[in-house]
């Protein structure tokens, strides 16, 4: 069976008819050019297909495109700072050598704007000690919250150092950055 | 992967309707194991319907003082509900230390409960699984069997649920809404995941076309005063090999008046350790008392020289949990 959706990805709106079958991952990367999500493992265990999803980080892998009619899709691509250039995380990134290879980096970028626009909000994480209260960014917070994003590289080090900067410089989606 | 046809649910009865008409249709919520297990051909349905839209996703305060979770409620919005950290610590510890941070974006509460067992088995469609292709064997048995149960195996499975959130509210006596053909009934925690007997295949007591709508939480003094501790291979983002949820109230003499312990990683459903629970009411918490009660109800269980481990990893993190609630930890 095929369907035709629409979706916003990175500001633009795309209509494209997929099979049913077809994955977000897959729609995004084989249907509409968009190849800045990765496919890892394509069964959510790598994170590497990490994207903003109606403005939360998502595994696009493990989602039919179907399913997601209508969605506003923002991928480590379509990051931008307040001033039109680099987004803080992708300059954290940058600044802090959070990467190798690369090819785990927008899925990490992603995770990395989810997670302090989660901070904001005051979600807590399984590591938080007291639940009541609104959690602080420790750097075993940063590591648990980080923890659905694999680096073979193992830059563990520079990410944890990325998102600690893009955390000082106030970079969650909902200040300092957003998405074009 | 077979053709697919997609059907987006107008509304909780239609999709009732829809699945319950046809043997080959499955709901689809957040998606996270279903598509999976798509990719993977462990399981083949012919229609989806997409309940993942429908307007079920409120978090509501009972008259009672107790908690209505609707069904698309995700995982992540539910673990940081303030109320739910407050009233049910052990829900919101059990949803945060499963899976990851978009995982929990996506995964829904109804759906969490019906995620299938990880039996490396299961998903490998090479090999037999009574619980994948009934009456093909079970793989499991004398082959890897590290993460087999404890508890309540048969000869057809040895597998365990994978699932927190249903230990923990195993643990507090939550109520699942069940909506059918017929209309809606409601399933008590402990009725709701089975054993897996001569029927492996069956995870649960619903019958096919019955949509979970909502998870209701009772209050209690025990849920106030309850948290969640899982024992696994890597510190993050990993399946349980043994699990506790607990709740605790005492007297004010200090003894148990109430407790509460499920046990996850131990058997095809969460366990609730009743046998534990009578041992330790009226007493005094301390490691011993906590470790000889958790002794009795592990009296029956079963191991081999792969999963003898969990017995005492499953006996000293429930002392380490109740010992700790005793003492007014917070996790």
């Amino acid at each position: 069976m095929d369907a035709e959706i629409s979706l916003t990805v990175d500001g633009v709106q795309r209509t494209v008819t997929v099979d049913t079958r077809t994955t977000l991952l897959d729609a995004l990367r084989e249907r509409l050019g968009v190849t800045n999500p990765k496919k890892g493992c394509d069964h959510g265990q790598c994170g590497s297909c990490t994207v903003l999803l109606d403005g939360r980080r998502h595994l696009t892998c493990l989602s039919l495109a179907v399913a997601n009619d209508g969605a506003e899709v923002t991928t480590a691509g379509g990051l931008r700072g307040s001033g039109g250039g680099l987004h803080p995380v992708q300059q954290a990134f940058l600044d802090q050598d959070g990467y190798q290879c690369g090819y785990c980096t927008p899925g990490q970028v992603c995770s990395a704007v989810g997670v302090l626009d989660e901070i904001e909000q005051g979600h807590v994480s399984h590591v938080s000690d007291d639940l009541e209260a609104d959690p602080e960014l420790t750097d075993d917070e940063i590591r648990e919250r980080m923890s659905g994003n694999l680096c073979r590289c193992g830059a563990y080090v520079g990410i944890l150092g990325a998102v600690k900067q893009a955390a000082a410089a106030g970079s969650g989606s909902g200040s300092g950055g957003g998405a074009a | 992967m077979k053709e697919l046809t997609y059907h987006r649910a107008d509304d909780a009865a239609s999709a009732v309707a829809l699945v319950a008409a046809d043997p080959d249709a499955r709901f689809l919520g957040g998606g996270t194991n279903l598509v999976d297990h798509l990719k993977l051909g462990v399981t083949s349905p012919t229609t989806l319907v997409d309940v993942s839209r429908l307007p079920l996703d409120e978090v509501s305060e009972l008259p009672d003082g107790g908690l209505r979770i609707g069904t698309n409620v995700r995982n992540s919005d539910l673990a940081a509900h303030r109320a739910v950290r407050r009233g049910w610590p052990v829900v919101a510890r059990a949803l945060l230390a499963g899976a990851s941070g978009q995982i929990r974006n996506q995964a829904t509460t109804g759906g969490n409960l019906l995620q299938r067992t990880r039996c490396v088995y299961f998903q490998d469609v090479t090999t037999p699984c009574n619980k994948r292709e009934p009456g093909t064997g079970c793989s499991a048995i004398g082959g890897y069997g590290r993460y087999n149960a404890v508890l309540g195996a048969s000869e057809a499975c040895v597998t365990t649920h994978p699932s927190d959130l249903a230990v923990a509210l195993a643990a507090v006596d939550a109520t699942v809404v069940v909506l059918g053909p017929d209309g809606e009934r409601r399933v008590p925690m402990s009725d709701f995941h089975r054993l897996p007997g001569d029927r492996p295949e069956q995870d649960t007591t619903l019958a096919h076309g019955e949509l979970v709508t909502a998870v209701e939480l009772p209050a209690s003094a025990a849920a106030r005063r309850s948290t969640y501790r899982k024992a696994r291979d890597r510190a993050s983002y990993a399946f349980a090999l043994v699990s506790v949820a607990a709740g605790l109230e005492l007297d004010d003499d200090g003894r148990v008046s109430d407790v509460r312990i499920a046990w996850g990683g131990v058997a095809h459903k969460p366990w609730r350790a009743e046998v534990a629970e009578a041992e330790l009411r009226g007493r005094f918490v301390s490691e011993e008392a906590v470790r000889a009660a958790a002794e009795a109800e592990l009296a029956a269980a079963v191991t081999d020289e792969q999963t003898a481990y969990k017995v005492p990893m499953v006996r000293n993190l429930t002392a380490l949990t109740l010992t700790g609630l005793a003492e007014g930890a917070t996790r």
